[in-house]
């Protein structure tokens, strides 16, 4: 790279900042008409159970668990990684605040001191999250080995740990303040939803508007690049897993809530769907690019997929194929779209590389001037 | 001599067989059982699923893809073989080739979308297994099928025989099978020019596709392969358990990516070879034989397999990663070569 290359690229920060924080191109509107589309034709074979309060209130509260582990997902995943520890550590933390909760809370346990285990309960339930993150973050950090890989171990002892300790069974029974967080409502708002839209808003104003948020991008994009240009990557990364985690402890809490019980099995089908949905949000699978506005939506339109379907009376197993054939359909149209809609973007460098490093080549051929 | 020395040095493979060789002379001295033939043959049989279905996927990991789906594919090979067997009366020599044949087009399905959409192998197979196993229970209801044909519950023994202290010793099918899914792997990555490629597109897709490797083919051989092998491990396991469960093995394909990174096979691709994911899955084997014949509670179990991983992907990542890039080389200047 020669000087006169690097004086437009210096100009270009902002622009390059907005594709950072922008994802795909066209991801957005292309969702939004999905989403729109979806809504229409179950308001149409459903017009008077779909479009009802009570069904979005439904849907609002059943989109948060997966939607607080997706965006435990999403951080690792726009670092260039991932995380497959996610529903391990909310299941664990959910079992130590379950276990704090009926351990110290008797049935004549007085109202002040029950909100003082529930405080306790979570305090212990966040630093034991931040601990696992903080472990699998120095873990992935300095090894040098695939997340995959390394996560792929940490989920296992978590797993591990968790049926060994409660040999399978669950624990259930906590105070109703507690309960609240799954069940309660807010001015008609269900409680959970109001945690997926702050916990959402936090992350997206933490990976786009601080330094830290936009190490992640970078790191995600190329990580020997950022560490060249004075990032200490090995501490983002560290960030970045210990975020995750806490997103979990915030799954765990609602799962309990919810459930009004803990255990090691809960939710693990929802590990390979929280990737699922990241993508069909234009998140990039290999890093760098993506956008939580695009999380959301794509959680809705499979929340809205499967409240309709469910609603039709078809079987929960069609949903989880439906899912699988939106992202495909999806991939596709944003394969053959994509050359029109980035036009601009992609000048006339177009890397061959075939499979999967064709995406990679794209992106590298898509930075170029 | 020292030829082969610097050629097995370095080799994730050397740390297995010795750590393999040490847990199993520890496990022997612990408890008398664990060091007896009929162990052995216990293990073989009890793994052969596992196996085959590690070898599929060792194929695709070298090759510098992933495949969650192969479970899922395994399950509908085998729910659908089950269903022509009995409900329409399908003989043997039809249904087998079937349920193969079911598992390999499953596999292709992945292969096409993976170099058409050129999407990352691992969003693509997330994607279809959600497909292939949301289709199946939503059209099988999540019944099971009890009652399978004679052919396929029928146990085969090839060999019956007794050792010293009595106990009965049985050369059964499924370990026949496994073995020749291991001798097949083999021959297909070390002595045919077809995974000569794979390992050179594992390494670099864009140089092997220069140097003229026909890419879409690959993709086809080696996802097709790998759905092969899951319809074979799907009537294997139909045939152990004598019945076909919908839902039995899914959730299991995280434990056969252990086996096989275990064994040195590497997710960027490029790496691996037939005996490291072996060792890898004789590792996880005896780990939890021996716990178990050691009376550890079996929800231990877990904890030891996550740190092994963890271990051994310690080691593989500190330990030289020039060494590695070096092999690579050689690997793909080999591959040239043929």
């Amino acid at each position: 790279m020669s000087e006169e290359v690097g004086a437009p690229r210096r100009l270009d920060i902002d622009g390059l900042l907005r594709r950072m924080r922008q994802g795909a191109r066209g991801d957005i509107v292309g969702l939004t008409i999905l989403l729109i589309a979806l809504v229409g034709l179950f308001s149409i074979l459903l017009p008077s159970s779909f479009p009802a309060i009570a069904t979005v209130q439904s849907m609002m509260f059943q989109m948060p668990e997966l939607g607080l582990l997706a965006l435990a997902m999403v951080v690792p995943l726009i670092s260039g990684g991932l995380n497959l520890a996610i529903i391990a550590t909310a299941n664990q933390c959910a079992l130590l605040m379950a276990w704090i909760m009926t351990h110290y809370i008797a049935a004549d346990t007085g109202s002040g001191d029950i909100a003082l285990v529930i405080a306790a309960a979570l305090a212990a339930g966040l630093v034991y999250s931040a601990l696992v993150g903080l472990i699998t973050g120095t873990l992935v950090a300095t090894l040098g080995v695939h997340p995959i890989l390394v996560t792929l171990g940490t989920m296992s002892v978590i797993d591990g740990i968790s049926i060994y300790l409660t040999r399978g069974t669950i624990i259930s029974g906590f105070p109703d303040a507690f309960q609240w967080i799954g069940n309660g409502t807010v001015f008609d708002l269900p409680a959970p939803f109001l945690l997926l839209v702050i916990a959402a808003a936090a992350v997206g104003l933490v990976l786009s508007r601080t330094p830290f948020g936009i190490s992640v991008f970078m790191i995600g994009s190329n990580l020997e690049a950022t560490r060249y240009s004075g990032v200490d990557t090995r501490r983002v990364i560290i960030g970045v897993y210990t975020l995750s985690s806490v997103l979990c402890f915030l799954a765990g809490t609602l799962m309990m809530a919810r459930f009004n019980s803990a255990s090691a099995e809960y939710a693990q089908s929802y590990l390979l769907i929280t990737i699922l949905s990241a993508v069909l949000g234009g998140i990039d699978p290999f890093g760098g690019f993506g956008r939580i506005a695009g999380l959301m939506i794509s959680l809705i339109v499979l929340q809205v997929i499967s409240s309709g379907l469910n609603l039709l009376g078809v079987n929960q197993h069609l949903t989880l194929a439906i899912w699988g054939f939106t992202l495909i359909a999806a991939m596709a149209v944003r394969f053959y779209l994509a050359p029109l809609i980035a036009e601009k973007v992609r000048s006339a460098h177009r890397a061959g590389a075939d499979g999967d490093h064709r995406a990679r080549g794209t992106r590298e051929s898509a930075r170029r001037p | 001599m020292r030829d082969l020395v610097a050629r097995l040095s370095g080799r994730t493979e050397i740390y297995l067989a010795v750590v393999v060789v040490v847990v199993g002379a520890v496990l022997s001295v612990l408890s008398p059982y664990f060091f007896t033939l009929s162990n052995f043959i216990d293990l073989v049989e009890t793994y052969s699923v596992t196996a085959i279905l590690a070898m599929g996927l060792f194929v695709v990991l070298v090759s510098g893809g992933i495949d969650i789906s192969f479970a899922a594919t395994a399950s509908v090979a085998q729910y659908a073989t089950a269903l022509v067997g009995t409900d329409l009366g399908w003989p043997a020599y039809v249904c087998i080739p079937f349920g193969l044949g079911v598992g390999a087009l499953l596999g292709t399905i992945n292969a096409v979308l993976i170099h058409y959409l050129r999407i990352t192998s691992i969003i693509i197979t997330i994607a279809t297994m959600s497909v292939y196993f949301g289709l199946l229970m939503y059209f099988s209801g999540g019944k099971s099928i009890y009652t399978l044909p004679d052919w396929l519950s029928t146990r085969v023994v090839f060999y019956e025989g007794q050792t010293a202290g009595g106990d009965l010793i049985r050369i059964t099918l499924p370990m026949v099978v496994m073995l020749g899914a291991v001798l097949l792997t083999f021959v297909l990555m070390t002595r045919l020019s077809a995974g000569r490629q794979l390992y050179a597109m594992g390494g670099n897709p864009e140089a092997a596709r220069r140097l003229g490797v026909n890419i879409a083919a690959m993709h086809v051989l080696a996802y097709g392969y790998l759905g092969f092998m899951a319809g074979l491990a799907g009537l294997i396991q139909a045939h152990r358990v004598g019945e076909s469960v919908p839902n039995a093995l899914v959730g299991h394909e995280l434990n056969v990516l252990a086996a096989a990174v275990l064994g040195g096979a590497s997710l960027t691709g490029g790496i691996g070879s037939v005996p490291g994911v072996i060792l890898g899955i004789i590792l996880l084997a005896m780990l939890q034989n021996g716990l178990n014949i050691l009376g550890v509670s079996s929800y231990f179990f877990q904890i030891v397999i996550g740190l092994a991983i963890l271990l051994s992907t310690s080691i593989t990542g500190l330990s030289s990663r020039a060494g590695r890039r070096r092999q690579r080389v050689i690997r793909a200047a080999e591959a040239v070569r043929v």
